[in-house]
């Protein structure tokens, strides 16, 4: 409990304010002092620490544009901590920290890649690809020469130490082409077979990664056309050369066994033939808008698209819709203080809205299932109707089953507003002569709109974005087949987006991105109309 | 409400009597509430005794589930232990550890905020506040494609807290700490006077003092509700747990459950059962025992 201040001592203090609040500032340096000091000295030196350590990792992988984002936000964090004044940015860093990276930049991030073609096959940079189709086609050169390998390994990565035909001695390994050695420890026959700071793998150890050890490919120099280095046995290193000739300065892959020439188009991140075929992987470029012609000039997704916007509007409001209508329902039942039991009700009609949504989902599409659920077999003693697999009863479904979900939580809400409305209103009007129906659908009606309508648009905005009951109840289902990506006829916008970023072989990160902002602009547009009818904002001060 | 008509005196004396039991009366003025009462209790019960006692029939699909509780054996969460696929105690373990630090870490930054919003004026307060009102309507998973892909590029740097991670996860969920709660939070905080702030002031005790000793103990309620709307947010959460955590060992109960189920539905439904109701065992329970601050919290702002 708090001590309240005594008011016959105010008078004197705000006499003596300016000084009681110096003095005050004094006591809390020195009083609060030495133990909270050690304790924001410890907790910045974690801090620092972490920062120092990611700066050095940084510094090492030479990533500059990262490397001065950290050393600029750890010296920002340094200086509001130590600095005597900004109090609110004291305590406001910690979660704007958070905040920025994984809300606001995030967001920004996505309408970046919604201008690249970033997905599989253009997952990485030029090099890597030019890296990857040179190794993929790579052939053992048939009168290669014998290089005596010896398997090396540190850190859990594998290097391979070549001793070549000459007796030069170099190690190696996928990541870092082979380089001399001087300090190798030899075998009687001058085969190197130990370096200082790495382990040498036994036989034993050969055989139980053979599988590993057999995939390594060790680049001989920095040009990949020099081709690689690698042991079927563990013991024994061929050369393989790539049937792809890769010409850095006229940009172009070359196949040696067919003489196809694949040059380098800048605009698609791939080397392309003059037929049109091109080699895989490519890499990430910018490909401007080309992400939202295909989302809105494509036929074949643009349909698809429009159905699953009107098909998420129409699910957002029929779901608040129906929620409100039997919550708002209930209330006015049980809202009765003659009635007996109350508690009871209220208790077993909280349960849906206690049980995990993504449960409720998964229990009711087994109840819901067209062979084997209660409700085909149990209720409609064995008929097959399709709930999740017809288009139209899957959407009939999926409400349903949100409304299971979710009157509850307007059931609560409700309640809570209409106790709230003053006896005395009711009691006037009743004095004047209204109806019941009309004291409720004129003066509680407006009065609890008023209170729940912020609610309500909360209501649409979450289920606008209802992942969980879309996925785990239909996924989506039944699929589109004639629709160019991966969509059904009860997908939403976010499931959509999750689609075609994550789920099957060909994962389109551009695309997936372009839809994503396509939905923040609508959620955006509702929040703006929405806000404006309810002058919600006006609150704040 | 309804209107309740008085029967006229049916007895010819004067001595006044208990009006007897009228079915008619009684229905019209609370039996038919009771009506609804019961057709809601079955409706809103039903499926939860339906996984129950899908649950206690070891070895059942989907096809013996109907026969509500025709057999009553605890055989299937000794199985769902013991999957040679499905960790479920790790998935268990995972969930509530993730649950646990992001609702403690948004509860922490949260309050931190408000504090600051309600106590302190600043230049860009007013934005401020509009800003956390904002971000509320653009949840994490819209821009789940660039966490994906945010998380993939600091693997490569630092592999320990990016994808595949559970310290990762949470950051990611941290993320959203400021946005979803610290607007409800904010307005309880301005519900306590700011005269007691002042008076402790007086005595001498600093801000982080105020803080941490005075003002966090009497929001104590508005911290457990974001607490437990926190935690049930993050065990409910699937999108972004799917595409971060790779391994089985690392995963949450759903994305583990939603696999078990895409893999093997209908055949082994008993085992999916049981770990429902495990699942939902500590969510329930945290909800029932909190119940009052929650709905005092819900009608201040919050959805499931």
């Amino acid at each position: 409990m708090m001590t309240t201040p005594a008011p016959e001592r105010d008078r004197a203090q705000i006499v003596a304010a300016k000084k009681q609040r110096q003095a005050s500032r004094i006591a809390e340096a020195a009083s609060a002092g030495i133990k909270v000091l050690l304790l924001k000295v410890l907790l910045l030196g974690i801090v620092d620490a972490i920062s120092v350590y990611a700066l050095f990792v940084l510094f090492i992988k030479q990533d500059s544009l990262v490397f001065g984002l950290v050393l600029l936000v750890t010296i920002v964090v340094n200086v509001i901590y130590f600095r005597a004044k900004g109090l609110p940015a004291k305590y406001l860093t910690p979660g704007l920290i958070f905040l920025l990276i994984f809300q606001i930049f995030v967001v920004g991030y996505s309408g970046y890649i919604a201008f690249t073609n970033y997905g599989t096959g253009h997952n990485s940079t030029k090099d890597d690809a030019v890296n990857s189709l040179i190794l993929s086609s790579q052939e053992r050169v048939p009168d290669s020469a014998t290089y005596a390998v010896t398997v090396l390994e540190q850190a859990g990565a594998y290097s391979f130490l070549v001793t070549d035909p000459d007796g030069e001695i170099s190690v190696g390994n996928p990541d870092s082409p082979l380089t001399e050695v001087t300090d190798a420890e030899t075998d009687a026959s001058g085969q190197a077979i130990g370096l200082p700071g790495y382990t040498t793998l036994n036989f034993a150890d050969i055989v139980a990664n053979q599988e590993a050890i057999a995939a390594l490919a060790v680049p001989v120099s920095d040009d990949p056309n020099d081709g690689s280095l690698r042991t079927p046995d563990g013991s024994a290193a061929y050369l393989y050369l790539s049937d792809l000739v890769y010409d850095e300065a006229a940009g172009t892959m070359t196949d040696a066994s067919t003489g196809v020439v694949y040059t380098e188009d800048p605009t698609q991140g791939s080397f392309v033939a003059e037929d049109g075929a091109d080699l895989q992987p490519g890499w990430k470029v910018e490909v401007g808008l080309a992400n939202f012609a295909k989302a809105f000039g494509t036929d074949s997704i643009r349909g698809p698209l429009i159905s699953v916007t009107l098909w998420t509007f129409a699910f957002a409001f029929l779901s608040v819709a129906t929620t409100f209508a039997l919550g708002l329902f209930l209330a006015i039942v049980f809202n009765d203080l003659r009635m007996r039991g109350r508690n009871v009700y209220r208790v077993v009609m909280i349960l849906p809205y206690a049980f995990p949504a993504f449960l409720s989902a998964l229990v009711w599409a087994g109840m819901l299932n067209p062979q084997f659920g209660f409700i085909n077999q149990v209720l409609f003693g064995g008929a097959e109707i399709p709930w999740l697999t017809n288009e139209w009863l899957a959407k009939f479904s999926i409400i349903f089953v949100n409304l299971w979900l979710g009157f509850p939580y307007m059931f609560l809400v409700c309640t809570g507003a209409l106790q709230s409305i003053p006896g005395e209103l009711q009691e006037a009007a009743t004095v004047d002569g209204a109806r019941p129906w009309q004291v409720f659908r004129l003066i509680k009606l407006p009065l609890l709109l008023v209170s729940v309508s912020p609610l309500l648009i909360a209501s649409f905005a979450f289920n606008f974005n209802n992942f969980n009951l879309i996925y785990m109840l239909t996924n989506g289902g039944p699929r589109d087949v004639t629709a160019g990506v991966n969509v059904g006829a009860t997908d939403i916008l976010i499931s959509m987006v999750y689609k075609v970023a994550f789920v099957g072989a060909n994962r389109d990160y551009g695309l997936a991105s372009a839809f994503s902002i396509l939905i923040f602009v609508l959620v955006a547009l509702v929040s703006i109309i929405s806000f404006r009818q309810t002058k919600a904002l006006e609150e704040l001060n | 409400m309804a209107t309740t008509t008085i029967a006229a005196p049916a007895t010819t004396d004067y001595i006044p009597v208990k009006h007897p039991f009228n079915f008619g009366r009684w229905f019209r003025a609370t039996g038919w509430r009771h009506l609804v009462g019961a057709v809601m209790v079955v409706f809103s019960a039903f499926p939860l005794l339906y996984v129950l006692s899908a649950s206690l029939h070891p070895g059942g699909t989907l096809i013996t589930a109907n026969g509500l509780f025709s057999e009553v054996d605890l055989g299937s969460y000794v199985t769902l232990f013991n999957l040679p696929q499905q960790p479920y105690a790790a998935w268990y373990g995972n969930t509530l550890l993730i649950g646990g630090i992001t609702s403690a870490g948004t509860v922490f930054l949260g309050a931190l905020a408000a504090y600051s919003f309600s106590r302190m004026r600043f230049v860009g307060r007013r934005a401020g506040l509009l800003m956390l009102v904002l971000v509320q309507m653009f949840p994490q998973l819209l821009a789940v494609v660039a966490i994906f892909l945010l998380l993939n590029g600091i693997s490569d740097i630092f592999p320990a807290i990016g994808l595949d991670t559970q310290i990762g996860l949470i950051m990611v969920y941290l993320g959203g700490a400021l946005g979803v709660n610290t607007y409800l939070m904010y307005g309880f905080f301005n519900t306590i006077p700011a005269s007691i702030d002042e008076a402790a002031k007086l005595d001498g005790a600093g801000h982080a003092r105020i803080f941490f000793t005075i003002i966090l103990r009497l929001v104590a309620p508005i911290l457990a509700v974001v607490g437990l709307l926190s935690f049930v947010g993050t065990t409910n959460e699937f999108v972004i747990a799917s595409i971060v955590l790779i391994t089985p060992e690392k995963q949450t109960l759903a994305v583990g459950l939603y696999q078990f189920v895409s893999q093997e539905f209908s055949s082994n439904y008993s085992v999916f059962a049981a770990g429902a109701v495990l699942a939902a065992l500590p969510v329930m329970a945290l909800f029932l025992w909190l119940q009052k601050y929650i709905v005092g919290g819900l009608t201040a702002g919050s959805v499931k």
